[in-house]
Formats: structure tokens, C-alpha cells, sequence
């Protein structure tokens, strides 16, 4: 029985919205990194430009989700799906955003040489939109122990980060003419480094959503 | 997760403890069944009724919160087949035992219905009226009580100037919080209120509601209403019914947030009732 078919479609609505606009985001990172590697100028202007239609995603979202907690007063898990809704669209948003500063890294460097063949970056990205990847499918199936997993591969992500910039910094003196590119593609490291937190904090509101308590990830 | 184990109190923290818990309790009801002639209308009940808070009874319709809320001050004893089995413990005497005064007991006991209904009296004296009967006769007493307690109603600015004109010239939210007026005028320990604000516009729902809050301080409040937001909003702990059965009860930030029971998210969701 249920009385509440309206109600439920619009929730509905919004969970279809969102994950619209994750999967949007996910493809700009895929693409970003992709850009990088081949130094597409063009595709990653396109990018940067692209990421209005994310935005204008998350304002729908917002106020879909404004608009159903003054209209239909929803408590408990009704309540905890409007509110995650806004948080993981936030940190989407904020995954797009990085997509967006890895495609300026790449018009920074332009055609320059690349001063080595970029192989440990995607290994990175793959990680990150691994987690990415495990969280939404998380929140699509309300799946506590999947979200759970982000953590483990933060982990990792973080530990190549710290190597990877390591890395970067030693080329600093052999490559004294490609400061630019050493430092934008630290910069790339660190975008793919707050692609993989965001993700686990979408894992976290899974877990709140589904619980109603609040769960760190990262303790 | 962290996994440490917290540290146990000790046995004696315990008890006292739980003392201090019962100390701040102002009703306990045990295994309460009420049957109307061979239908059981309320299961063999248990709970604690807090003292100086409000507690919220929801539920849906026939669920058996009102007849719960009626047996507190015996209302049920003027249906005919109504019986109640059970104990409801009221400063340490059992409210549904034979020896009970009715009248005493709903003097410490008051209730406000769904309906405004004030005597087709004055202001004055539908407030005076119970003093009366309960022997207060002199007249700077009783214009003290009125004004006190038109006061704590919250009504006593908007209706100073007319304490001799008919309560029926009053606005139906100013005749509920005369009719509460009336209920503080006997110095009740608690007040129960069925569905108080039901009938009101949205103004005066609002006002009773601030007046419910703002009386808790002096009183221990009992409320039934199908109002979930209202529940909600001015509630301390809810408890939730179903077919006479108490369901769940608990804080009602946790009730309204995160309730234990499938059945409760249903209903304060509004998936059903």
C-alpha cells in the first residue's frame, strides 16, 4: 500500500538527476585525462566549457530538493534521501570542477614535449574513477558495504599522489626549462587526489543515507 | 568503526541511575489494556510518562491513542462497557483502582479536547467556575487565579478589558487557550490534550503550540494528534501506535529522524494511515 505515489516518483526524479549529472561528471574526467595524454587543446576547451550544463544540473537538483522539503515535509529515510541528494550533488559538482582545472593544465602545457611519457596519471585516474565509480553505484543500490570500499582505494590514491609529486619535484632540476609543465602536471595530480576524497565522501553520505548515522571514512 | 568497548559504570552508578530516572517520571503505566465490551481497544501497554515534558501520542485513526489518553483521568469511566486492566501509577497511587476520587484525580489531572467548549459563561467565570465548586469563594483570590492563569494561557492581554462578556464572543483559537486557562486554573500536575489545535486556523494553531512548549515548564504535557508535524515540532518523546499496540517510543528527534521500527517510518512518512 502506498500513499505516497506522488511523492516517491519525485524522489525518484531526483536520484535519476543526479546520477545524470554524475555520470556527465564522470565522463569529463575520463576525457580530461585523455586530452592530457594527447595534448587536445580543442577537447579540452570543450571541457572547460561543457561544465555550465553540470552546474545547471546541480541548480535543478537543488531546487527540485528545495522544493520537495517545503512542499511534502519529509521525515526520516524521505528526509536523508533529499539531503544526500544535495550533499553528493555538491560533491559531483566538485569532481566536474576538477575535470575542468585538469583540462586547463593541458592548455597551460599546450604542445610543449611532454618530458616523459604520462603512464602513473591515468594508473591514478583509474583508481579515482574506480572509487567514483563504486560510490554512485553505491548510492544507486544503497550498497553500505561498497561505499565502505572507497576508503581502501583512498588509500592508495593518496599513497601514489605523495610518490608521484615526489617524482615530479626531482625533474624540477634536470628539467629547468619545463618548470610549467612539471608544476601543472603536479597540480593534475592533485585534482585527481580531490577526485578520489569527494568520492569517499559520497560513500559516506551512502552510508548515512542508508543508516542515518554518520560514518567517516577516512578515521 | 571504532570498536573500544566504553567504559561500564559501576553497579551503584547504575541504580542510581536508574533512581534518578524514575524520580523524573510522573506517570508509569504497565501492561494497560482497555476493552470496550469484549473488543480490547489498547495491548497490555508499558511506558514512562516524563514529567515537565511533552510526550506525543500519534498514531492512526482507532489505534487506541485517545482511549490511552482518556484512561489517564478516567474519561473512559463514562462509556458504558469501558474497563481498563492494568496499572497506571500516579504518585504512587494506581489511577484505575475502585478507590480513586475521580474528581480529586482530574483536578491533578486535566484535559483539553479537540473542540473548544467553554461554558456559555463569562470569561470570568469559566474560569472560576471549578474554584468555585472547589471551595474558593473569596474574590481578590479568584481574581487572582483568573488573571494568573489567563496569563499562562497567553490570553490574558487580548481578553483583560472583557472579562464579563461572553466566552462565545471569542475566536475559536482564543476559546481553546480559555479552555486551557481553565484546565491551569485548578493547578494540574498534568495536562492532556486531545488533538487541541485540530480545529484551528494556522495562527492560532501556532499560538497554542507556543503555549504548549511554554507550559511544560509548569506541567507535564500528554498530547494526541494526527498532526506529524505538530508531534514533531513541540514534542520531547513521541510514541507511536497501532492497532493498540505501542509500536515505538522514543526521543522524538530520533523518531522523526531515524525511528527503529519499518512500521513507524511508514507512518510518520505518510506511507499508510
Amino acid at each position: 500500500m502506498n500513499t505516497r505515489s506522488k511523492f516517491d516518483s519525485h524522489l525518484k526524479e531526483l536520484k535519476d538527476m543526479l546520477m545524470e549529472m554524475a555520470r556527465k561528471s564522470e565522463n569529463a574526467i575520463k576525457e580530461s585525462i585523455n586530452a592530457l595524454i594527447n595534448q587536445d587543446i580543442d577537447k579540452s576547451n570543450e571541457i572547460i566549457q561543457n561544465d555550465t550544463i553540470i552546474d545547471d544540473l546541480e541548480h535543478e537538483i537543488n531546487n527540485k530538493a528545495i522544493i520537495l522539503i517545503a512542499k511534502e515535509s519529509p521525515v526520516a529515510r524521505d528526509l536523508r534521501k533529499i539531503i544526500v541528494a544535495l550533499k553528493i550533488s555538491s560533491e559531483v559538482e566538485r569532481i566536474a570542477d576538477n575535470a575542468v582545472n585538469i583540462a586547463k593544465s593541458t592548455v597551460h602545457i599546450g604542445k610543449e614535449k611532454h618530458i616523459k611519457e604520462i603512464v602513473d596519471i591515468p594508473i591514478m585516474m583509474n583508481l579515482a574513477l574506480e572509487m567514483l565509480s563504486d560510490s554512485l553505484n553505491a548510492f544507486l543500490s544503497e550498497d553500505v558495504e561498497l561505499a565502505k570500499t572507497c576508503a581502501k582505494k583512498d588509500d592508495k590514491v593518496d599513497e601514489m599522489y605523495g610518490k608521484l609529486i615526489k617524482e615530479l619535484m626531482g625533474y624540477v632540476q634536470k628539467y629547468p626549462d619545463h618548470i610549467n609543465q612539471i608544476n601543472q602536471l603536479a597540480f593534475v595530480c592533485r585534482y585527481i587526489e580531490r577526485i578520489a576524497d569527494h568520492s569517499t565522501n559520497i560513500g559516506e553520505h551512502v552510508i548515512y543515507l542508508v543508516t542515518g548515522e554518520r560514518y567517516d571514512l577516512n578515521a | 568503526m571504532a570498536t573500544a568497548m566504553k567504559q561500564r559504570p559501576a553497579e551503584t552508578d547504575l541504580i542510581q541511575s536508574k533512581e534518578n530516572q524514575q524520580q523524573n517520571m510522573v506517570l508509569h503505566v504497565k501492561n494497560l489494556e482497555i476493552f470496550y465490551g469484549e473488543k480490547r481497544a489498547v495491548n497490555g501497554i508499558s511506558m514512562d510518562i516524563e514529567k515537565n515534558s511533552v510526550t506525543a501520542l500519534i498514531g492512526p485513526s482507532g489505534c487506541g491513542k485517545s482511549t490511552f489518553l482518556r484512561s489517564i483521568n478516567r474519561m473512559n469511566d463514562l462509556i458504558p462497557g469501558a474497563r481498563a486492566e492494568g496499572e497506571i501509577i500516579y504518585d504512587d497511587l494506581n489511577i484505575l483502582s475502585e478507590q480513586i476520587n475521580v474528581v480529586a484525580l482530574r483536578k491533578e489531572i486535566g484535559m483539553v479536547f479537540q473542540k473548544p467548549n467553554p461554558f456559555p459563561k463569562s470569561i470570568y467565570d469559566n474560569i472560576t467556575h471549578a474554584l468555585k465548586f472547589a471551595g474558593i469563594r473569596k474574590k481578590s483570590k479568584l481574581d487572582e487565579i483568573v488573571e494568573e492563569s489567563l496569563q499562562k494561557a497567553a490570553l490574558w492581554e487580548e481578553v483583560k478589558d472583557r472579562l464579563h462578556k461572553s466566552a462565545l464572543s471569542l475566536s475559536g483559537g482564543q476559546q481553546q487557550r480559555l479552555c486551557i486557562a481553565r484546565t491551569i486554573a485548578m493547578k494540574p500536575t498534568v495536562m492532556l490534550l486531545d488533538e487541541p489545535s485540530s480545529a484551528l486556523d494556522p495562527i492560532s494553531n501556532a499560538k497554542v503550540e507556543d503555549l504548549i512548549v511554554e507550559l511544560k515548564k509548569d506541567y507535564s504535557i500528554i498530547i494526541v494528534t494526527h498532526n506529524m508535524q505538530q508531534a514533531s515540532r513541540i514534542s520531547d518523546k513521541t510514541a507511536f501506535f497501532l492497532s493498540g499496540d505501542l509500536i515505538e517510543y522514543d526521543i522524538t528527534d530520533t523518531i522523526f529522524t531515524n525511528p527503529s521500527v519499518k512500521k513507524t517510518e511508514e507512518y510518520i512518512s505518510g506511507r499508510f494511515g
